[in-house]
C-alpha cells in the first residue's frame, strides 16, 4: 500500500518526509520493544509505535524499515528529527492511538509483518 | 579493501552514549554494501551488530566493534570493558534481562539481544570473565554473496 495513503487513513503529520510519494508499504510492525523490531520487523514495513527517542529510528534504518508512524500524539524528540532526515526514513505523526491505528491499517489490508 | 579482497576495520564504543548508540553498526551496513554482499545477509548483519551494540552502550562502560569481511565469510567481533555474563545459559533465554528500568522504558532491555544475536546470525561464541569483559564473535556465511547482487 501506498505510504501516501496510509497517511491520509490514520490523519497522519509528515515530519520527515523521505521520499514519502515513493514508499510503498508491505506489512505493519506495531511495538514498544526495540528487540521486537529487530526480531520481527520485515524489509519494507511501516512500524507504528509510541517511542520518541533516535534508536527507534536506528531500528528502522538497520531493519531495512523505510518509514516510523508515532502514535498517540508522540511529539519526536529533535535528536530523532535530525536521524530520520540524516537516514532517509519517513516520520509521521498521528493522534489517533496504536490500537485505532493499526485496526485502521489492518481494515485497510495491511497484515501484521509477523504474518506476513 | 586489501588485495585479497578482504576487508577490515573497526569502531570504538562508549558505554551509555545512547545518542549516537547505533552508529557503528550503521557505518558497517554502508560498508558491506559497498563491499557487495547480499541485502539478506547485510540486513540480518546489521541487526545482530545492532544488538551487540546496545550491549555495550547498556552494561560496558566501553568497546569495540571490529569487522573483517572476506570473500567467503564476515566476523564481527564485540570486545567490552563491562561487567561480565554470570549466567550465560539464562542470558540466552528470551525474556532475561539484567538491564534497569530506564533503560526499558527507552524500549531496551526486553532480554532478547543474545537470542536476536543467535536468530540473525550463522552462529557465534561468547567469552566472558565477571568484572572484566564480554567477547562476542558474530559469523556469517557469504556463500549468498553471488545470489542477489
Amino acid at each position: 500500500m501506498q505510504l501516501s495513503k496510509i497517511i491520509k487513513l490514520v490523519k497522519g503529520s509528515v515530519v520527515i518526509d523521505g521520499g514519502v510519494e515513493d514508499v510503498d508499504i508491505t506489512s505493519v510492525c506495531s511495538a514498544d520493544l526495540l528487540s521486537n523490531v529487530l526480531r520481527y520487523g520485515k524489509r519494507g514495513a511501516l512500524l507504528v509505535t509510541c517511542l520518541n527517542q533516535p534508536q527507534v529510528i536506528r531500528s528502522a534504518e538497520l531493519s531495512d524499515i523505510p518509514a516510523v508512524l508515532l502514535a498517540l500524539g508522540g511529539t519526536p524528540e529533535k535528536d530523532m528529527i535530525a536521524l530520520a532526515r540524516e537516514k532517509n526514513v519517513v516520520l509521521i505523526t498521528t493522534f489517533l492511538p496504536m490500537y485505532t491505528t493499526c485496526g485502521i491499517l489492518y481494515s485497510a489490508g495491511l497484515k501484521s509483518c509477523v504474518e506476513e | 579493501m586489501s588485495e585479497s579482497g578482504s576487508m577490515e576495520g573497526s569502531f570504538h564504543l562508549m558505554g551509555g552514549d545512547f545518542t549516537n548508540a547505533g552508529s557503528a553498526s550503521s557505518e558497517l551496513k554502508a560498508k558491506l554494501v559497498n563491499f557487495g554482499v547480499a541485502q539478506s545477509i547485510v540486513r540480518r548483519a546489521a541487526i545482530a551488530a545492532f544488538e551487540a551494540e546496545m550491549n555495550v552502550i547498556i552494561h560496558a562502560v566501553a568497546g569495540t566493534m571490529h569487522y573483517l569481511i572476506t570473500a567467503e565469510a564476515l566476523t564481527i567481533t564485540v570486545t567490552d570493558m563491562g561487567p561480565g555474563i554470570k549466567d550465560i545459559k539464562q542470558a540466552m533465554k528470551e525474556g532475561f534481562s539484567t538491564a534497569p528500568d530506564w533503560v526499558r522504558e527507552m524500549g531496551w532491555g526486553a532480554g532478547m539481544g543474545l537470542p536476536n544475536i543467535s536468530k540473525h546470525s550463522d552462529f557465534f561464541k561468547l567469552d566472558t570473565v565477571i568484572g572484566e569483559g564480554t567477547t562476542l564473535e558474530i559469523f556469517f556465511r557469504l556463500k549468498e554473496r553471488n545470489a542477489d547482487s
